[in-house]
């Protein structure tokens, strides 16, 4: 089934005809209503009446996550705060977020992308839906929340944690999809065995995951312990947050709401635009977002487009899951996080010295650990186990709520960490 | 009538404290009194040894990290309750315990206590109006 046959099913030459009138209106509105936007095309000499054709969006610049972070909180909204009715955010490079607006009409556009992904996935009005992501400024949980009541699931809001109680609602609310992350659908598993319940004997039939990147292996193990369909979503809070793209039962990519964000994969070194087929970043225009429209975001997520007719019958362009960041961002359970916001926490802390270690495991079963090595200050060292414990829980404390994740502190001893000639080795990753 | 306590941080890993005690060994170094405080991450170790100023140079050279704290060194009547008692004046005097530990080696028949306390002076002046016996760092170093 197709939410939107009609916009889902377009023909090339009429989605080209209605992504250039959208995009000709959106590279207008920022000219006029963002002083950020402006600047940056009249630096360039650009005007927006230039944009005659798609491809003429490539002589404008891109927009990088420091431009967002830059014009903190409400920067680049392009309407004025009475319009917007909500604000979601991410974690930006360093302790400020990137704050997203949506207006009343951009909330609905995301409720019927939602809808078209959730469609996609096999999932209706028969559906009980559970959404084990948290509700907050973190747009999975809303995000999915309004899409699935679109389509006329029954939405369970259970939110994140408390996962005993999670596995009994599933059982007695005869919940048949499943929202989370696939490595808390793992977890799921995992605790359903330990409390005497078979996972297959759930009635879920299919998992909609997204929000980090998992591999076909962990599809399949996710498949055999619940006994669903695992379906695969992207999206992020800078381009709207899920409903970008999303699995149909074809399971040959995720296909983009190409009628409202405008797709385009470049080389990340040279920021040229490459063709389909060829491996790149993603980097997304938004169409028709009225609060917060972005020109060019730099996604830094790595994938490949296709434009192959899919089985399902949707015509619109699929991408790749996607599987890995041109930059250092780690997904720690779900949630993003940069050495760069640990840093500048460990910065700030007089009794540590800047060279840490940020090891990333699967500890807690499927549960992703953080760990951060830090080096003691040798000046700083009074003898006292009662101050290095002080400094320990001070961290702590700081790094959890920079983060919205709980890391681990681990106090190391003066030029104990491995120092290299080069960049500096800050992460080891042994999740993979 | 105070003594120079040498701390070290060591992370929970091994052979970090035979580091330590050989640099002292090799540098004719001796341990009079040693304690150590850990949690599963790293521990700090306590140390009287007999040049303590020698000590500190010497560790901080091998790149420990190493602080000097002051103690005081109590002889404790070696009888039961003996060790009760002192603690008793300590409190009467209003004195702050944050940690103690026992000797290795003997000063006389009494047992040597080594106590970090907030105020070592008021600590000194309640137990010596108590009849109880400080030592000097000379004494405990060159014990």
């Amino acid at each position: 089934m197709i939410w939107d046959p009609k916009q889902e099913t377009i023909s090339g030459e009429a989605l080209t005809t209605l992504q250039l009138s959208r995009l000709q209106n959106t590279i207008a509105s920022v000219y006029e209503t963002v002083p950020f936007y402006r600047a940056l095309f009249e630096r360039q000499g650009l005007h927006p009446s230039q944009v005659q054709s798609i491809e003429d969006l490539q002589h404008f610049p891109f927009t990088t996550k420091d431009a967002l972070r830059d014009n903190y909180p409400f920067g680049l909204f392009a309407r004025p705060m009475k319009d917007i009715v909500r604000v979601h955010a991410s974690s930006g490079t360093t302790g400020k977020p990137i704050v997203a607006g949506y207006t009343s009409n951009d909330l609905a556009i995301w409720s019927e992308l939602v809808a078209r992904i959730t469609t996609m996935a096999g999932v209706g009005a028969e559906d009980i839906a559970q959404v084990c992501f948290s509700y907050g400024l973190f747009t999975g949980g809303f995000g999915l929340h309004y899409g699935l009541e679109k389509v006329g699931a029954t939405v369970v809001p259970a939110s994140v944690g408390n996962t005993e109680k999670q596995i009994m609602l599933l059982r007695d609310f005869g919940v048949t999809v499943l929202i989370a992350t696939p490595s808390y659908a793992l977890y799921l598993a995992e605790v359903a065995v330990d409390m005497g319940i078979d996972p297959c004997s759930l009635p879920l039939r299919v998992g909609m995951f997204g929000s980090e990147p998992w591999t076909d292996q962990m599809r399949l193990e996710i498949e055999a312990r619940l006994g669903l369909t695992a379906t695969d979503n992207y999206g992020l809070t800078e381009i709207i947050g899920p409903g970008v793209a999303g699995e149909c039962s074809a399971r040959a990519g995720l296909h983009i709401n190409e009628d409202h964000f405008l797709v385009e994969v470049i080389d990340p070194q040279t920021g040229h635009v490459v063709a389909d087929g060829t491996e790149g970043e993603l980097v997304f225009t938004t169409l028709t977002k009225e609060g917060f429209p972005v020109i060019r975001y730099r996604s830094k997520d790595i994938s490949v487009l296709t434009r192959a007719r899919c089985a399902c019958g949707r015509t619109t362009a699929r991408m790749r899951r996607v599987t890995g960041r041109t930059d250092d961002m780690l997904i720690i359970n779900g949630v993003n996080v940069f050495p760069s916001q640990i840093e500048s926490v460990l910065m700030e802390i007089k009794e540590v010295a800047p060279h840490y270690l940020i090891v990333v495991d699967k500890k807690k079963r499927y549960l992703d650990d953080l760990e951060v090595r830090v080096e003691l200050n040798r000046n700083t060292f009074t003898g006292s186990f009662r101050d290095l414990e002080e400094v320990e829980r001070k961290i702590s404390s700081k790094l959890a709520s920079v983060l919205t994740v709980s890391a681990r502190v681990k106090l190391v001893e003066p030029k104990s960490l491995e120092r290299t000639m080069g960049k500096a080795k800050r992460v080891i990753d042994r999740r993979t | 009538m105070k003594v120079k306590q040498i701390s070290v941080f060591l992370e929970n890993k091994s052979g970090r404290l035979a580091d330590v005690t050989r640099s002292l060994g090799i540098n004719g170094i001796n341990i009079r009194a040693l304690s150590i405080a850990d949690t599963t991450d790293f521990g700090i170790l306590r140390l009287i040894v007999s040049k303590p100023n020698e000590a500190n140079r010497i560790l901080r050279d091998e790149g420990f990290m190493v602080s000097e704290t002051e103690v005081i060194a109590v002889d404790v009547p070696d009888r039961p309750g003996g060790l009760a008692d002192v603690l008793e004046y300590l409190g009467q005097g209003g004195i702050n315990i944050e940690y103690l530990y026992a000797f290795v080696g003997h000063a006389s028949q009494d047992a040597l206590v080594i106590f970090r306390v907030e105020d070592c002076d008021g600590a000194v002046k309640a137990l010596q109006a108590k009849g109880i016996r400080v030592l000097d760092g000379e004494a405990v170093y060159s014990l």
